[in-house]
């Protein structure tokens, strides 16, 4: 147990010496975000009865810097230990595949929820927010937290070099973050991008925790939550057999 | 009592290259262990196996009876192995590392601990300075000090002293036989074979991977080479008949005036002279020595023996 708690700690410690960079920058380009979307298409775009743009648009940008964050942290410890060598130092000792997993994984949720939590602090000032349903959101939060924490997790040990991880990010995590409805609701969309929408694991957490703020979705937050533990634990299969083999680790 | 290192048949491959070809060796408790070879010849591979950070084709490895891969929690927890490359993570200070090492292996409060290893090897000064602001060699003596944080019975260190000053070179050797002496077993892959000369109590040879010498460091040096004799002729050259004598063949080569001649007895000593001066050979300078692991290295990775 202790060595989880080590790795977990050393894992918040490494984010935390760089704040600056691991949490105040994301909070400050989701404001930005926020303020630019926000002021241009107030008025003009109505997503949901009765609620605001900048109101829809909250949650949207919350859930998107958890995702994003959780996916920077495990990815970006793993492969700088890989590529710089001291992940020796995690190899050596006598942690399990699971400790390490658990280890890196809740300390990018940890990360994602802070990261979250500060956007939420910040662009609350924005605009109006409920909570209709606040478990939703605490749930939604942590289960997409964890699915993207798993998967720069997976992605940090596939990566043999910065150029792969910057391609699993930006031509996979971004667009399926992007096309998830952060900025719109997917019933906006043509019937065809719809169909491919439901397809995407990122638009059942994004419109899952959304249910929380405004209590209206797109999909019924116990088929969304359904969809997201499911995803969740095949990524969670896919992380550890990856860790227990060895892949890419130990040669 | 099970061996402190259990080498049994370990066979890697790396594509069409065969790094270990059946290696099989047993290093006993409290050992001194010197495992030597030139670059490519397949120790940092069976290092890397037996710390479990590679995986070997056939074969096994334990630590103290514990198999590295099968029971690898319990091998690990025996094991502190110093890797050759000068690895550090920069988001922390020196104390820092060596909490967090000492976290992995279990244990949550080794101040105490942590504090001698720094002192014995002259860290405590550098104690709060970041990893990033050390020197190598000061890099180096917490890589060291990372190995040992757990208290671990058998130490592999791999290549330590490659690139630095002497003077971690003593503090290192001092404090790793002052180890040795209280029971821990130590494995040493090196470079400079006088290091492993004077602290290795027994040697392996790796050549291609494979094992082709394994004896006490005295026997071996004993055994293979005997003793040397060294003569700087003044004039003439060196008889054809002494040549298969010479123990470096860059001896040979034009020019040269002075040459290594292996002997096995002193009583060698007086027909090669002889031999000497009925080619016309003047002797200038003349030297009886005892060879050294150097000489036994080179005849053995030559193929002379």
């Amino acid at each position: 147990m202790t060595g989880f708690q080590t790795l977990f700690y050393k894992e918040l410690l490494r984010f935390w010496k760089v704040a600056m960079q691991t949490v105040a920058a994301p909070v400050l380009t989701a404001v930005l975000y926020l303020l630019i979307f926000g002021h241009v298409l107030r008025g003009h775009v109505q997503v949901y009865p009765g609620v605001a743009y900048t109101s829809f648009l909250v949650p949207g940008l919350v859930m998107m810097s958890v995702l994003q964050n959780a996916f920077a942290n495990s990815s970006s410890s793993l492969i700088q230990s890989k590529i710089t060598g001291n992940l020796v130092f995690v190899l050596l000792p006598p942690l399990s595949p699971w400790e390490i997993f658990s280890a890196y994984v809740l300390a990018a949720v940890v990360r994602g929820i802070v990261v979250g939590a500060g956007v939420f602090a910040v662009t609350a000032w924005f605009a109006h927010i409920d909570f209709v349903a606040p478990w939703w959101i605490a749930v939604f939060a942590l289960l997409g937290a964890a699915i993207l924490a798993t998967m720069g997790l997976i992605a940090g040990i596939w990566a043999e070099k910065f150029d792969q991880l910057a391609a699993f990010q930006n031509f996979l995590i971004m667009p399926a973050t992007f096309l998830s409805g952060v900025f719109y609701s997917v019933h906006s969309l043509p019937p065809f991008w719809q169909t491919v929408s439901h397809c995407n694991p990122f638009f059942y957490m994004i419109d899952g925790f959304r249910y929380g703020f405004f209590g209206q979705s797109d999909v019924d937050p116990v088929k969304s939550c359904a969809v997201v533990a499911v995803f969740l634990l095949l990524l969670m299969a896919c992380g550890t057999r990856l860790l227990k083999s060895g892949y890419k680790l130990r040669h | 009592m099970a061996a402190a290192i259990q080498i049994h048949r370990i066979e890697k491959s790396y594509r069409s290259l065969r790094a270990l070809k059946g290696v099989s060796l047993t290093i006993e408790e409290g050992e001194f262990f010197a495992l030597l070879g030139p670059n490519g010849a397949g120790k940092t591979t069976l290092i890397s196996i037996i710390a479990g950070l590679n995986r070997a084709d056939a074969g096994s490895v334990a630590i103290h009876g514990h198999d590295v891969v099968a029971d690898y929690r319990r091998a690990r927890k025996l094991l502190g192995v110093v890797p050759q490359e000068l690895v550090f993570d920069p988001f922390f200070t020196v104390r820092e590392t060596l909490r967090i090492q000492s976290g992995y292996f279990g244990l949550k409060r080794n101040d105490a601990w942590i504090d001698e290893i720094m002192h014995n090897l002259d860290l405590t000064d550098k104690a709060d300075a970041n990893m990033r602001a050390l020197s190598g060699g000061m890099k180096r003596r917490v890589l060291v000090a990372q190995a040992l944080v757990h208290k671990p019975p058998v130490i592999v260190l791999d290549e330590p002293t490659a690139g630095v000053d002497v003077e971690l070179r003593q503090t290192l050797w001092k404090f790793v036989s002052r180890l040795n002496r209280e029971g821990h077993t130590v494995v040493l892959t090196t470079h400079y074979l006088e290091e492993a000369q004077a602290l290795c109590n027994r040697v392996a040879m790796l050549k291609a991977g494979e094992i082709v010498a394994l004896d006490r460091t005295a026997s071996l040096i004993r055994r293979i080479s005997g003793s040397q004799l060294v003569v700087r002729l003044a004039s003439g050259a060196l008889p054809e008949e002494l040549t298969p004598l010479v123990s470096h063949p860059d001896e040979l080569l034009p020019g040269n005036r002075q040459y290594t001649l292996r002997i096995n007895e002193y009583v060698e000593v007086e027909p090669i002279l002889a031999t000497l001066r009925l080619a016309g050979a003047q002797i200038e300078d003349m030297q009886l020595q005892q060879a050294d692991l150097e000489d036994v290295f080179i005849q053995i990775m030559e193929g002379g023996k």
